[in-house]
């Protein structure tokens, strides 16, 4: 891929792909803590709704994408305040949206080809637009983050305790969902729609099997996500088989190896707690 | 501070979904004591938490915290809440728990973490919960659990503490080192601590007042004044005998507290 760099699509694939495997990293384990990989993966598929929207108004996918998993994230924040309700939301509106993406596929099937690159990726014909919003999306989302970081901790691991401690429990569930929209539309680009979950939950899952500490948590998962990207657009480029099949391939085993070395090192991070006599 | 009142409540009453929980709620609570709150399910002792949180409003009379209308939200009210089961891989450790308590609640990340560990240390040494501190939180017993959340709630340096069951599903001797802990800070700070129980006997040792509720009603006093068979046969409206066996209080007839799920007519059967 070096050899390759004096190529613009190859510095605009890896640009784009540092962008969203920082973004992911940082998201990734939100999604987890909040228990919220069902609503990453419904946000991507009205993703892919807004792209086949976008392709028959003749607009760029990515702001079709943008558009409607920002729409969904609202939509699913005023239906689903509680955990079970926000899964019953979540499903209704993504049904929703997939239904109307079959509609917008079936009136632009001159441009079907264009539809399968948002549901498996297209980092290889990212333009150097794509590059400029890609990176503008990035920075929204991860300003918006840093801003919200330790309350959105709070009332993510300890709801009750935050409300009492006046943390505003259900605005910050409505703005982390935003960013989460953010953050699939720049993977979306990368993997495609149905792999979002390969950047916005194997890194952060992998991570979290390796440390119980949180700043070493987000560290690792940027880690896996940049390596997961960069391998798999190396992969990619020297194959020419599907970028996606090794990103998602590398955050796999990535995955798999986390969790056969995990136990070893939170034993060796701390004491090992004796199996819970307390609980009656 | 160490004189004065805490929390009062003038004329209260709360209905919520059309069911009066308490009415008529009338009381005033000194700083520095120990208010067991207990009654059955369903009558309300969490919602009076919340009233004094100042999430719940009332429907009718006055409630007063600190000197002023309950607000939410300040440091001067701190919360411990019921054990909970916490996912074995969330990466949350027993410190960042404690942490925060003293700053969860603000926007933005910890800059400068040094000062924040030291006194998030200072609170782990006070509960005895240093040597735990690195694990992860789903990792730990439930004793060692709530003692984090008591110091979590502690760091703060709150005037008044409410507590919702806190000793649930915790053995005997977990118990009894969170009523010390709670007892003998209220005590040295002047904090005001009111502890919602499902039983009396594990807070004999620290209580000054009980805070009784049942169908609607309500008994306020000292353990002798409200633990009598007298009282509870008014308030759960059926015969109750309330036993003294050495250290303990056996009240038959009616339940003092409960997570049984029952509706609290049920307790009054025998």
């Amino acid at each position: 891929m070096i050899g390759l760099w004096h190529y613009a699509f190859i510095q605009h694939a890896v640009l784009a792909g540092v962008i969203t495997a920082l973004v992911a990293g940082c998201v990734g384990p939100f999604v987890i803590m909040r228990n919220m990989s069902f609503a990453v993966h419904g946000l991507a598929e009205v993703g892919f709704t807004g792209a086949a929207g976008a392709i028959l108004a003749g607009l760029p996918p990515a702001a079709g994408v943008l558009t409607a998993s920002f729409a969904a994230a609202a939509a699913i924040g005023l239906l689903g305040v509680r955990l079970r309700e926000r899964d019953v939301a979540v499903g209704s509106v993504l049904a929703f949206g997939v239904g109307l993406g079959v509609l917008f596929l079936s009136l632009t099937s001159r441009y079907a080809t264009e539809a399968f690159t948002i549901l498996f990726g297209s980092i290889l014909a990212v333009s150097q637009r794509d590059v400029e919003r890609s990176l503008l999306v990035g920075v929204v989302a991860l300003l918006a983050l840093t801003a919200i970081y330790r309350p959105l901790r709070f009332a993510s691991i300890d709801p009750e305790v935050a409300e009492a401690r006046g943390v505003p429990v259900r605005f910050l569930s409505s703005a982390f969902l935003m960013i989460l929209a953010l953050a699939v539309t720049e993977a979306v680009q990368v993997v495609g729609a149905l792999l979002v979950l390969t950047l916005l939950i194997v890194p952060a899952g992998a991570a979290t099997r390796l440390t119980s500490d949180p700043v070493r948590t987000v560290a690792w998962s940027i880690a896996i996500a940049l390596g997961a990207t960069l391998g798999g657009l190396a992969c990619a480029v020297s194959t020419s088989l599907p970028v996606s099949f090794f990103v998602s391939g590398f955050s796999f085993a990535a995955y798999l190896i986390a969790r056969a070395l995990g136990p070893r090192l939170l034993g060796a991070a701390g004491p090992a707690a004796p199996p819970d006599p307390e609980t009656e | 501070m160490r004189t004065g009142v805490a929390f009062g409540l003038a004329h209260a009453t709360l209905r919520l979904g059309g069911k009066v929980l308490w009415a008529d709620l009338s009381l005033s609570v000194p700083n520095a004591e120990f208010v067991a709150v207990l009654g059955p399910n369903g009558t309300g002792k969490t919602s009076l938490l919340r009233t004094l949180l100042g999430l719940q409003p009332l429907s009718a009379g006055r409630v007063e915290v600190l000197g002023s209308a309950p607000r939410h939200g300040t440091p001067l009210v701190g919360y411990v809440p019921q054990q909970r089961a916490f996912d074995p891989d969330l990466t949350v450790r027993g410190r960042d728990l404690v942490a925060m308590g003293l700053n969860g609640h603000r926007w933005g990340f910890t800059v400068r973490p040094e000062p924040v560990e030291r006194r998030v240390n200072e609170f782990l040494e006070l509960v005895g919960a240093r040597g735990y501190a690195d694990a992860a939180i789903g990792r730990l017993s439930g004793g060692e659990q709530q003692r984090l959340r008591i110091a979590q709630a502690l760091i703060g340096e709150p005037r008044l503490l409410l507590c919702d069951e806190p000793l649930l599903s915790l053995d005997m001797s977990s118990q009894q080192t969170i009523v010390q802990l709670l007892a003998e800070w209220s005590h040295r700070r002047g904090v005001t601590v009111v502890f919602v129980a499902h039983d009396i006997n594990p807070l004999l040792g620290a209580v000054d007042r009980v805070l009784l509720l049942a169908g609607g009603r309500w008994a306020f006093g000292s353990v002798e004044e409200v633990l009598t068979s007298a009282t509870l046969t008014r308030l759960y409206n059926s015969p109750v005998e309330v036993v003294r066996l050495g250290q303990r209080v056996v009240v038959v007839g009616a339940e003092l507290g409960g997570h049984d799920h029952l509706p609290e007519h049920s307790a009054v059967s025998q």
